[in-house]
């Protein structure tokens, strides 16, 4: 903004008069009740989310289909949810080998009850026919997805995936390992990250699946967010004990 | 208080500089912001995150609408949790505690086991988490809580900000009007009276959870020497409908090693405390209202101040202050949690003992608060400031670090707390009196400068600065007889334990990697235990910060620490990047009570056991560790919640007769 004066400031401001009450409170402290006009709405959780997070930008498929990330992707699903590009050398070719892992690991439920979703980091240069290409190559039978830069970029900053500094958040290395897990009808979001161990990936998005379905009181169960999906989720099989050396 | 007009009159000038845009700098230059500051509280303005997403909208700094009044509301003191005998109905529920868990499946609950004891990352492990030492000290005092949610907690009197929905702790009975508080209550316990604490899962499901908060529970008491099974880490949650049995020699360590039977003295604890530790969710699940303190005693640190150590007698002059920075949604005045910030988070609506900015009626006599930071993310600076004086300085002492009672107390006039830590003060109203002449009430302020969940910056405001946070009004009162210890004599407490020479030295380095926080370059993992310490062993860990823009709180279980040495690293990794904002060296200045001399760049008051270390900016910080008594795995792990949830954790283990020496784990 240009230079101003205190003078300027305030006029432009429509300040006129004396800014506080000589023994007023503290500045740390709020203004007084007499000043609140607040408008709350009874708006859910989920909604707010939907609304913050969850932008229904235009993205395309690796098969050149138009789709809406909330409406189409999102929206009363289990996501996983994951940025690389196609050139990528570094980070994203070891991430995108470690969910095809991890997809094997879930036994076909990816397409079925938990969708994966790979969003390009260069949508300037990442064609449909790109990350088709990369991932055929990778192994990986899941969704891709380029669209408009700046639809990519607001997309990106709304999901979290972003730096303070400018010259790290250019770094698109920076955005790639992690690997965002999400129940989006249960409000129910978690973070793992791309370059841990497969086994451990499978497990925390298995865990964010099916543990809020255990458990009642009083008899209330959590509803199965994918019953309409008509097939019965397995219980996570008995684990090896975990203290072995 | 100013008249109705000119109150109108500020918030008018508020709301139009707001729309108009300006920064905090450029109202400083303006010289807006001199004077008594009113025109434009803190939050309002200093909004530096995410900048390009930024709107008045969204739940984040500076945009939480506030209580019409502070400082109006009394600051509640939690209820202690009561004892229970072995027929009350939460203890005979499936089975009576038992050295091994009732896995016993449970028809009424999707056959899930009554227990949640020995599961390990919610997959049952047949065998495991046996109580260790159960049959050697058996437990002698019984509790119960059960974890639930209440849709109408209050954070202030102001009927313009609604009731809030939290999960807390109960008093452990099965009654409905027994909701779960934040804080939860407090527990009380004493050396050599062993107890067991069982705890419900009775949360509503998944989708009730009002945007933030997972069903599924551990609970750590925080710093006690506990064994795996009992001491609620990050992979040992269990289920909705699910009890827990925590159970607890109630012996120092050492007790089965160089202390036999009950443990070195010296390493008596006194204030801990309990929160949520779910893997992956602990930020949102403690920010939900999972924390309560735990305290004990023992036969000098009595909790009575005509014996022992005669420190302020519990709970009359011995009160417990839990400080949390919470955001409230400016769509619905609900606490807000966002999900989707993986940096760290800080609030700019100040509560106390889970009520904002409130005030506590003190006599004229001498007070021990034990002052917690409850995260999830900011560091403090903390000062007592008169108000209406704010040039004043006011010393006090510091007692005890991390809940451990220093060798003699310590005069300060602040101290920096990170999340997790403790420091038990002792404040002399009768000297702040004498001090603040006809005034008749100062507050605990927090004086540090911190614009994100990075770290603070290295600027310390004046008092009364319209940046800094007031936190607590203490109003004092008429004289009362006060048999206390007056910290100016020089009372000595315990002895720091013996350093001695470690087996192996190893180096753990926290940084930031591919978006995620990671310790030797390696992520949290529950099926991974990174290296195994020798049991009864002693050994140095080296923590590592090669970052000069990020401060971490570094938690470890088991046994507490010492700081050896605080050495500046600067340069040394290659991380560090001119590139990067630097916020410069700015270490812990000690708060006026001086930096050791006999322990490099070690402020005084942190000559003391401690169970988190705050890993400040290019800083190498030395511990001294023992690890004895229990076998099993226990993590280290960031305490800024949010870095903790992203991965900043490692579990290790203790095992009798294993040599493991990798230095870099």
């Amino acid at each position: 903004m240009e230079t101003m004066t205190r003078r300027k400031l305030l006029a432009a401001a429509g300040v006129t008069t004396a800014v506080a009450g000589t023994t007023s409170v503290f500045a740390q402290e709020p203004t007084p009740a007499s000043t609140h006009h607040y408008n709350f709405k009874a708006i859910s959780p989920r909604e707010l989310i939907q609304k913050r997070h969850l932008p229904n930008v235009e993205l395309i498929t690796q098969d050149g289909k138009k789709v809406r990330f909330y409406d189409d992707l999102v929206k009363d699903r289990r996501v996983v949810i994951q940025f690389m590009f196609a050139r990528c050398e570094e980070v994203c070719p070891v991430i995108t080998h470690h969910l095809a892992e991890v997809q094997k690991m879930l036994k076909g439920r990816v397409g079925r009850d938990i969708f994966f979703y790979s969003i390009t980091l260069s949508p300037e240069e990442d064609t449909p026919r790109d990350l088709k290409a990369f991932a055929r190559m990778h192994g990986a039978d899941w969704t891709f997805l380029t669209g408009k830069p700046d639809d990519i970029l607001h997309l990106r900053k709304s999901l979290g995936f972003f730096y303070n500094n400018p010259k790290e958040d250019a770094d698109r290395n920076n955005h790639s390992g992690m690997i965002l897990v999400g129940t989006e009808p249960l409000t129910r979001w978690a973070m793992c990250q791309g370059g841990a161990n497969p086994d451990w990936i499978a497990t925390v998005i298995r865990t964010e699946a099916d543990a809020p379905l255990q458990g009642s009181v009083n008899g209330i169960t959590q509803a199965d967010p994918a019953v309409h999906l008509n097939e019965p989720l397995n219980r996570a099989a008995p684990a090896v004990h975990v203290h072995r050396e | 208080m100013a008249n109705r007009r000119d109150v109108q009159q500020a918030l008018n000038n508020r709301l139009e500089l707001v729309k108009a845009g300006f920064t905090r700098r450029d109202l400083i230059k303006m010289g807006l912001m001199t004077g008594a500051g009113v025109l434009i509280p803190k939050v309002g303005l200093t909004h530096a995150f995410g900048a390009s997403l930024h709107d008045s909208s969204g739940c984040d700094l500076g945009n939480s609408p506030q209580p019409a009044q502070v400082f109006v509301d009394p600051m509640p003191i939690p209820p202690e949790l009561p004892a229970r005998p072995l027929t009350d109905p939460g203890l005979t529920f499936g089975a009576p505690p038992q050295i091994c868990p009732n896995n016993a499946p449970n028809p009424n609950n999707g056959n899930l086991p009554f227990e949640g004891r020995g599961q390990f990352n919610g997959l049952l492990v047949q065998g495991s988490d046996c109580f260790q030492f159960f049959n050697s000290y058996p437990p002698q005092k019984y509790f119960v809580e059960r974890i639930r949610a209440n849709p109408n907690f209050r954070i202030t009197s102001d009927t313009n900000i609604p009731a809030q929905l939290i999960w807390g702790f109960n008093l452990g009975g099965t009654v409905a009007t027994d909701v779960g508080t934040f804080p939860g209550p407090t527990i009380v316990s004493h050396y050599q009276e062993p107890w067991l604490i069982r705890r419900f899962n009775e949360l509503p499901t998944q989708s009730q959870n009002g945007g933030f908060g997972v069903p599924e529970m551990s609970t750590h008491l925080h710093n006690f020497h506990s064994a795996p099974e009992s001491d609620g880490g990050p992979c040992r949650w269990f289920f909705r409908g699910q009890y827990f049995d925590y159970y607890f020699t109630a012996q120092q360590a050492g007790f089965a090693s160089t202390h036999q039977p009950n443990g070195d003295i010296n390493e008596s604890l006194s204030t801990m405390w309990y929160h949520d530790h779910r893997i992956d969710h602990t930020a949102e699940n403690t920010y939900k209202g999972l924390e309560g303190f735990h305290l004990i005693f023992n036969q000098f640190d009595t909790g009575n101040e005509a014996t022992g150590f005669h420190l302020p007698t519990y709970p009359t002059y011995d009160i417990p202050i839990i400080l949390n920075d919470k955001l409230l949604d400016p769509s619905t005045g609900k606490i807000c949690f966002d999900t989707f910030n993986f940096k760290g988070l800080l609030g700019d609506v100040q509560l106390a003992n889970g009520i904002v900015q409130p005030f506590l009626n003190v006599n004229k006599r001498r007070y021990r608060f034990r002052v917690l930071n409850g995260g999830p993310s900011r560091f403090y600076e903390l000062f007592l400031t008169d108000p209406l004086s704010p040039s004043t300085v006011i010393p006090f002492w510091v007692i005890a670090n991390d809940g451990n009672l220093l060798p003699t107390p310590l005069q300060v006039t602040s101290f920096r707390i990170g999340v997790a830590e403790r420091y038990d003060i002792i404040i002399d109203f009768n000297q702040v009196k004498s001090l603040i002449g006809s005034h008749t009430a100062v507050r605990l302020e927090n004086r540090l400068e911190q614009d994100d969940g990075q770290g603070p910056k290295c600027n310390i405001f004046a008092g009364g600065d319209p940046y800094g946070k007031y936190c607590v009004e203490f109003r004092i009162g008429a004289s009362v007889a006060d048999g206390s210890v007056d910290p100016a004599s020089h009372p000595v407490f315990y002895q720091l334990p013996a350093v001695v020479a470690p087996r192996i030295t190893r180096n753990f380095e926290f940084d930031r990697s591919n978006g995620q926080w990671v310790i030797n370059d390696r992520f949290a993992n529950c099926n991974e235990l990174r290296f195994t310490v020798t049991q009864n062993s002693a050994e140095n860990w080296v923590l590592i910060n090669p970052r000069s823009d990020w401060q971490h709180p570094i938690h470890i279980h088991l046994e507490e620490h010492q700081i050896l040495s605080r050495i500046n690293n600067s340069g040394r990794y290659s991380s560090r990047d001119s590139r990067f904002s630097s916020r410069g060296d700015c270490p812990f200045g000690g708060g006026g009570a001086g930096i050791s001399t006999t322990r490099a760049g070690v402020p005084n008051v942190e000559v003391s056991r401690k169970d988190v270390t705050q890993l400040q900016f290019d800083e190498n910080a030395t511990l001294f560790f023992r690890f004895r008594d229990f076998q099993g795995d226990w993590p280290m792990h960031c305490h800024n919640t949010v870095h903790e949830d992203h991965a900043m954790m490692l579990l290790f283990q203790v095992q009798p007769n294993v040599i493991d020496n990798n230095q870099n784990p």
